[in-house]
Formats: C-alpha cells, sequence, structure tokens
C-alpha cells in the first residue's frame, strides 16, 4: 500500500521538475492531466479503512476534472489561440529547474518540521504536496503565457489535493470540493478570458496587462 | 418564556424576514412588472413597520425584557435577540417613520416608472430591516453584521440617483467615513470579548481601568454614524443626494442608531470616567451650535436640513451629556431629566425632521430644484406640504405647542437643577443652558429663513411659479407627522411616562423622583396655558381683521403690491441676504467664500453677490488629512507593476516567510 502512495507522489515530484523545465505547452498539459489521473488514485489508498465511498467519489471527480474535462479545455483554447510554445520565459528554463531543486529541499526541509495532528501516509506526502503548490505558483509567477499560468493553478491545486490527504479521515470532502468548484471556474472563466484576450489583442501575454494599471497620479 | 413573549420575537423577526424577502421579490418582479414591484416592495415595507411598530409599542408597554437565542453557526457568534425598554424606545420611531416613508416612497418614484423601482425597494427594504436588528443585537458579531447591512444597504440608496457625479462623490464619502466608524466599533468589540471571554452582551462587564478607552472607542465609531462634530462631514452630502424618503429616514432613525449605540455602550459599561460626560457634553454643545450656523449659511434645502441634522444630535448629546454629569457627580435627578430629554428628542426629531424631509421632497418633486434661491411663493400652490413644513418648523425650533420644546424642556429643567448644585456641576449646567438658548435663537432664524424664503413671497423662478401639490400619498405621511408632532408636544407627559423604563436603565431613578414631579405637571400647564394664549391671540387678530374689514370691498392680488408701482421676485430678500447679519457676526467661524461684484457708475448694469460656505471640519481637517495620506501612500506605488506575475509573487514571497516563521527553530 505504501509503495503505492510513494510511486504516485515520487511521479508527482517528477512531473513537477519537468513542468519546471518545459517549453511545450502540450506536453505541459498533458502531464499536469497525467497529475491529476494519478491523485485520483490517492485517497482511496491514503485511507486507513481502505476503500470509503466519500474518498472515492472524491478521486473519481477530481480524476475525472483534472484529466479530461481541464486538458480538453486548455487544449481548445490553445487551437485557438495558436500557442504552442512558451517564450522568452521571465525565468530560463535551466534556472528554473534549479530553482526547483532549491524549493525541493526547502520542501523535504518544512515537511520534516511541520508537526502535523495525524500520522501522515506517507513520509513523502507533506513535502510532494508542498513542492507541487511553489512549482503551480513559480509557474505563475514566472511565465508569461496565460495558459501556462492557468496550468500553475490546476498544478497548485493538486499540491493543496496531496496535502489534503493528510488529513483525509478528518474533514477533506467539504473542502477539496470547494477548491475543486474554485479552480474549475477559475480554469473556466482564463479559458474564455484568454480566448478573448487573442481575438481581441492577437497574443495571451499577460504581462502586457500592465497597461492597464493605474498610475500615480 | 411566557407567552406573549414568543409572540412579541415572532412578530418582529417576521417583519424582518418579510422585509427582506420582499426586498428581493421586488428586484426580481421589477425586471418584468414596475407596477408589482412597487407593490410588492412598498407594501411589504409599510406590512411590516405596522407589524414592527405594533410589537415595539407593546414590548414598550409591557417593560418587556427578554433575549432570544437562536443558533448561529459563526465564530463568536450567536443570534441572540433581545428586547427591553431601550430597545423597543428606539425600535417605534424607527418603525413609524419608515413606514411613513414608504408610504411616501410610493408616491416618490412614480416618475421614475421607466426604470427598475425594485432596485430601490431591495435596499430600502433590507435597510429598514437592518436597523431592526441593530436595534435588537445581543451579541457583539451579530451587531457588527447587522451595522455593515445598514451602511451598506443605505449607500445604495445614498448613489440610488447614480447617473449625477456628485450623487456618486457623496456615496463615496459616506462610504469611507461610515467604514472608519466600524473600525473604532471594530476595536471597541474586540477589546469588550478579550475582557469577558465572549462576544455576547449579557456577558459583557465593565473591565477595570479601560472603560475611558472603550467608551471613547464607541464614541468615535458610533458619533460617526449620529453626526457629531468634527464627524459630521457626511451628512450634508449624503442627505441631499439620497432621494427625499431615505434622507428622511437615514436623518430621523438611521443616525439614531448612532445614538443608540453610544446609550448601549453606556449601560454595558456601567460607569464610565467623569471626563468622558465632560467630552459628550462638549462635542454635544459644539455640534449644536456649529450644526445650527451651518445650516443657516446653506442654499440647499436638504443640505440645510442635513446641518441641523447635526445640531440636534447636538442637542441629544447635550441631554446625555447632562445625564452622565448626575450619574457621575451622584445627582440621580439630573440624570434621569438628561436623559429623558436626550432620549425625547430622539423620538421628537425622528418626527420633525422625517416631516421636513419629506416635504422637502415634496418641493423638490413639485419645482425639481432644491436650491432656495430659487423658491418662494409655495404655500399658494403646495397648501397641505406648506402648512406640515411649517408645523415642522416650529416643532424643531422648540416651540410649544409642538413636541420639539418638550425635548428641549426637559433638558432645561435638568440644567436649572445642575445649576442649584455644585462647583463643577454647575459649569455644566450654564453651558447646557447657554448653548441650547443660543441654539434655539439660531434654529428659529434658520427655520424662519426656510420656510419664508421657499413658501411666503413671491416666486422667484419659473419653475416655483409651475409648481403644483403633489399627490395623497405623499401628502398623507406628512400630515400624520405634522399631528404626530403636535400629539406628543401636547400628550409629553404620558409620553415621558411610556419611556421611564428606558430612562431608568440608564439613569436608576425616573424623572418623577428627578424633577421632583414637577415635570410632571409642568406640561400640561405650560402648554395648556400657551395654547390657551395662542388661541386667545388668534382669535383676537380675526376679529380685529373682522371688524377693520366690516363692510368694505376685498380683491386678492399679487404679494408685496402694497404702494409699489411694479412689485418683482427680485426685490424679496434672498435666503443669504435674510440671514446674512446673522452669518456676519460668525464669519470667523463659517468662513464664507464670497463672490461680489458691487454696482458700478451712475447707471449700473450687472451686480451680483454669491456666498459659499463649504464645511468647516472638511476644509480644515479632514481634506488635508486624507490629502496627506494619500501622499504618503503614494510612496508605495513602485510596488504596484500592474502585472499579475507581481501579485503573486508578493503572495508567493509571503507565504513562504510565514511558513519559515512558524517552522523557524
Amino acid at each position: 500500500m505504501n509503495n503505492a502512495i510513494d510511486s504516485i507522489l515520487i511521479f508527482l515530484v517528477l512531473t513537477d521538475l519537468i513542468l519546471l523545465g518545459s517549453s511545450r505547452l502540450k506536453n505541459a498539459i498533458r502531464f499536469v492531466a497525467l497529475q491529476g489521473l494519478a491523485l485520483g488514485l490517492l485517497p482511496m489508498l491514503a485511507h486507513s479503512q481502505g476503500v470509503v465511498w466519500h474518498a472515492v467519489l472524491l478521486g473519481a471527480g477530481s480524476a475525472l476534472l483534472k484529466g479530461f474535462v481541464f486538458p480538453s479545455l486548455m487544449n481548445r483554447a490553445l487551437r485557438e489561440t495558436n500557442a504552442n510554445r512558451e517564450i522568452e520565459p521571465f525565468v530560463g528554463y535551466i534556472s528554473s529547474l534549479l530553482i526547483g531543486v532549491g524549493v525541493l529541499a526547502l520542501s523535504f526541509w518544512s515537511g520534516a518540521r511541520l508537526s502535523l495532528p495525524w500520522e501522515a501516509a506517507s513520509l513523502l506526502l507533506v513535502p510532494a504536496g508542498l513542492f507541487t503548490v511553489w512549482t503551480g505558483l513559480f509557474l505563475i509567477v514566472a511565465r508569461r503565457k496565460a495558459i501556462t499560468q492557468v496550468l500553475g493553478y490546476i498544478a497548485m491545486e493538486n499540491g493543496i489535493f496531496t496535502l489534503g490527504m493528510v488529513l483525509v479521515e478528518a474533514m477533506p470532502l467539504l473542502v477539496e470540493l470547494g477548491v475543486l468548484l474554485d479552480i474549475f471556474v477559475a480554469v473556466f472563466v482564463m479559458g474564455i478570458i484568454v480566448f478573448h484576450i487573442n481575438r481581441e489583442f492577437d497574443h495571451i501575454d499577460s504581462d502586457q496587462l500592465a497597461a492597464l494599471k493605474e498610475g500615480p497620479p | 418564556m411566557p407567552m406573549e413573549g414568543i409572540y412579541l420575537f415572532a412578530l418582529l423577526c417576521g417583519a424582518m424576514v418579510l422585509l427582506a424577502g420582499t426586498g428581493i421579490g421586488a428586484l426580481l418582479v421589477g425586471r418584468w412588472s414596475a407596477r408589482w414591484a412597487v407593490a410588492l416592495g412598498g407594501g411589504g415595507a409599510v406590512a411590516a413597520c405596522l407589524a414592527g411598530l405594533a410589537a415595539a409599542i407593546a414590548a414598550l408597554a409591557l417593560r418587556f425584557q427578554k433575549t432570544a437565542v437562536l443558533p448561529w453557526n459563526i465564530p463568536h457568534g450567536s443570534f441572540a435577540l433581545g428586547v427591553d425598554p431601550l430597545s423597543a424606545f428606539f425600535l417605534v420611531p424607527m418603525f413609524l417613520l419608515s413606514g411613513l416613508a414608504a408610504v411616501y416612497g410610493i408616491g416618490y418614484f412614480r416618475p421614475w416608472r421607466g426604470r427598475n423601482p425594485g432596485r430601490f425597494w431591495l435596499s430600502y427594504n433590507l435597510l429598514v430591516a437592518s436597523m431592526a436588528l441593530v436595534l435588537t443585537a445581543r451579541n457583539g458579531m451579530l451587531f457588527l453584521v447587522a451595522w455593515e447591512a445598514m451602511s451598506l444597504a443605505s449607500f445604495f440608496l445614498v448613489v440610488f440617483d447614480d447617473e449625477a457625479a456628485a450623487t456618486r462623490e457623496a456615496g463615496w464619502i459616506y462610504l469611507v467615513a461610515t467604514h472608519i466608524g466600524t473600525a473604532f466599533l471594530l476595536a471597541l468589540f474586540i477589546l469588550l470579548g478579550c475582557a469577558n471571554g465572549s462576544q455576547d452582551f449579557a456577558a459583557f462587564a465593565a473591565p477595570g481601568g479601560a472603560t475611558g478607552l472603550m467608551f471613547l472607542l464607541a464614541l468615535v465609531g458610533f458619533g460617526t454614524k449620529a453626526g457629531l462634530f468634527p464627524l459630521h462631514v457626511w451628512l450634508p452630502e449624503a442627505h441631499p443626494a439620497a432621494p427625499s424618503p431615505v434622507s428622511a429616514v437615514m436623518s430621523g432613525v438611521m443616525i439614531k442608531t448612532g445614538i443608540y449605540g453610544i446609550v448601549r455602550t453606556l449601560e454595558i459599561l456601567g460607569s464610565v470616567p467623569g471626563w468622558c460626560a465632560w467630552l459628550v457634553l462638549g462635542i454635544g454643545t459644539v455640534s449644536g451650535v456649529l450644526g445650527v450656523l451651518f445650516a443657516l449659511a446653506q442654499h440647499d434645502l436638504k443640505r440645510l436640513l442635513a446641518y441641523s441634522s447635526v445640531e440636534n444630535i447636538g442637542i441629544i448629546a447635550m441631554g446625555l451629556g447632562l445625564g452622565m454629569l448626575g450619574l457621575h457627580y451622584g445627582s440621580p435627578g439630573i440624570a434621569a431629566l438628561g436623559f429623558a430629554g436626550g432620549l425625547l428628542h430622539v423620538l421628537n426629531h425622528a418626527m420633525f425632521k422625517g416631516l421636513l424631509f419629506l416635504g422637502a421632497g415634496a418641493v423638490v418633486h413639485a419645482t425639481g430644484t432644491r436650491g432656495i434661491e430659487a423658491l418662494g411663493g409655495l404655500l399658494k400652490r403646495m397648501p397641505w406640504t406648506g402648512a406640515a413644513f411649517l408645523a415642522g418648523s416650529v416643532a424643531i425650533c422648540g416651540l410649544p405647542p409642538f413636541n420639539g420644546f418638550a425635548g428641549e424642556f426637559l433638558i432645561y429643567a435638568g440644567s436649572f437643577k445642575a445649576i442649584l448644585g455644585a462647583g463643577a456641576l454647575a459649569l455644566g449646567g450654564v453651558t447646557v443652558l447657554v448653548a441650547l438658548a443660543l441654539i434655539g435663537g439660531l434654529a428659529t432664524a434658520c427655520f424662519t429663513r426656510a420656510f419664508g424664503i421657499v413658501f411666503l413671497g413671491e416666486s422667484r423662478s419659473p419653475v416655483a411659479k409651475a409648481a403644483h401639490e403633489v399627490d395623497a400619498t405623499m401628502r398623507g405621511p406628512m400630515l400624520i407627522l405634522a399631528v404626530l408632532c403636535l400629539v406628543i408636544g401636547l400628550a409629553a407627559g404620558t409620553v415621558v411616562r411610556f419611556m421611564e423604563p428606558a430612562v431608568g436603565m440608564l439613569s436608576g431613578s425616573s424623572v418623577a423622583e428627578g424633577g421632583g414631579g414637577s415635570v410632571q405637571w409642568i406640561f400640561p400647564m405650560a402648554l395648556s396655558s400657551v395654547l390657551l394664549l395662542l388661541i386667545m391671540a388668534a382669535g383676537a387678530l380675526v376679529f380685529f381683521r373682522r371688524s377693520c374689514l366690516a363692510g368694505r370691498p376685498m380683491r386678492e392680488t399679487v404679494t408685496w403690491d402694497c404702494g409699489y408701482a411694479a412689485p418683482a421676485a427680485s426685490m424679496q430678500y434672498t435666503a443669504t441676504g435674510f440671514a446674512q447679519p446673522l452669518t456676519n457676526a460668525a464669519a470667523r467661524i463659517l468662513r464664507s467664500r464670497v463672490e461680489f461684484h458691487p454696482p458700478k457708475g451712475i447707471f449700473p448694469s450687472t451686480a451680483s453677490f454669491h456666498a459659499e460656505t463649504p464645511d468647516i471640519a472638511r476644509e480644515s481637517l479632514f481634506d488635508p488629512m486624507f490629502r496627506k495620506t494619500a501622499a504618503w501612500l503614494g510612496r508605495l506605488y513602485w510596488l504596484q507593476q500592474g502585472r499579475v506575475h507581481f501579485y503573486i509573487l508578493y503572495i508567493v514571497v509571503a507565504l513562504m516567510v510565514l511558513l519559515g516563521w512558524a517552522l523557524r527553530p
């Protein structure tokens, strides 16, 4: 049982590193979708009483959304905007990977220091979850294309989902459903907005939105 | 809980639920049918106010004192509703005026049939419901939630006419002011909660030492809503901008929730340091005098009424301050008289200021302008509105036999009693006495001017000439309020007996004990003698006129026809001119900006005079303060890059720092 969980978590960490180092948007979407599918198995494995209906429901719902709905939405946006690659990110890919390794170390350190009210199903759970959250946030901050930022949000949600597994026996269903709903709406809205921004300005570089800011009087 | 208790709470809660439900219903229905939205929203408001009024009067008569707690799943919160004489006393004018203003609103919004009137009724009904909740909440969280709901509902009512830039600016000023006030209240409730370990009012007890600070927080927080000087700056902006029935409700009863808050804090804290009493007295005096002075210098009818509200809140605060002084110096009689006078003035001001704002609304409705300089001669065209406005004006000046006299009389009685007391108390008494007399005189000048310029003489503009009387839904509420002003004035003794329990909660003694019973007989006597004199004088005048005109032909002609070859409206006193002797005397305080082009040459062709009086607190306190703050905060502009990436980076950095802090070795 523990082996299965650990394999999923290691897969999570590896895909995070791929996300940090890859410039191809199509690949990134695929790997985030795989993350979502793999994480769908976690609730059943992490629950000490084996298969519990709410854990199954949660896993299946999240896998369905992240594995199929989100990727198809984003692939559609990709087609409509003709954006295949992330060009000129704020932070380069090699530096991103280096920062990623640093953050991974930090995640392990904080995972070890974090005192939890419950025994986690695996020692890797908290560090992997934290690392995925940080990776998602990093993608949002360091990339230019709106689609990558959406991917960042989903990766962050994956991280929150993983961290939620620590509390899977306490009350994750409602909280997790809330987060999932948030992300779903966010992706939906972003999909529409990306499409409209593209039609209006012929690009989806979110940093050019800076032109809209209120300056000093 | 006894049976009548259940009925009472059911009636009150039913009224609140009905208000919220019909408000939302009106908004939804308003998309399809304006008529049904008005029927639903207005009808619901009137029905709920009748139910609430019945409950409040019953509670006051029964001296009801109960708290009901409903489950509520909020940290530190409980849905504790309570009715005691103090709440019931504030609920009575609240429901009364809100119901009448709702009837008036049905007629007032008829010309706006094109837009969705549900927008108005949603905010209006929510405002009334949240005011009821503010007055009955017995938990800090619930109170703050209701308080915010009240502020927001009234904000949306202020900006109802949002096409005008001035209205939007007024709305912003109101929003900022009310939230600054709420910030102080938040601090107050946090302090109270920390000291007592619960946010329930029932658990609140005065902690040692910090009562002064707590009262100060309450005074600033609630004083902002009430409109005490110098926190009144939003009143002269928001009241003119709001639709008239809203101004009536806001000025008549919503700002009284501020007074309620101060009084409730007093009741919770039990005793406060002596300087608090002096502070309330001082602020009340300054508000009263400056309020009426600034009212005197205004050209906008509703702005004038707004400043007059500052004045009346000042009078109420003077009454409360006198009561607190009485408590501090161990003189329960003075305390009872002061609190009773302040509370009675709360009721009275709700009646006559509501009436005056409704009257001003009728004038605006008929002429389309709020500028007094453009009005005149409206009494002939709008006799009902004019008569009602006159009644309100007499009442607000504190002249018998109307209700304004009764409240001020109690405060006068308290201050006379205080003068006979020991040193410091006598000083307080003299202050109140002198200030109240000054305010009374200036208020009389102010409302002589307002009524005289607007309703008497000859019309100063074509719009005033074309004015017409408003319809019955608008006339009715004004007449009812005018009659109530008279009835409360004549039956003041009974009204005071009714509010005894509320006064007792604050002062621990009754008005009858305080005045040695004098108040009980002095009202009927003073009033009946004045009334008798008035009737005799009126009879004598009528008789004299009859005897002079006996056997002579009579015909009607234009005003000012006696002796002038070609009387014109421009030869009358202007509003500015009428007030000039008094505004000149107070020029140092008012700092009017005068634009004067005197007539030149032997045959002057043009000459003009214009005086504008901006608010002193806004000009010399808040404007510089906010400009300084803005300049200081402007240095942080480099943080605002306009890039989402950076904003999220700030969040990430903050999260990392917090995590690191939490996990520090």
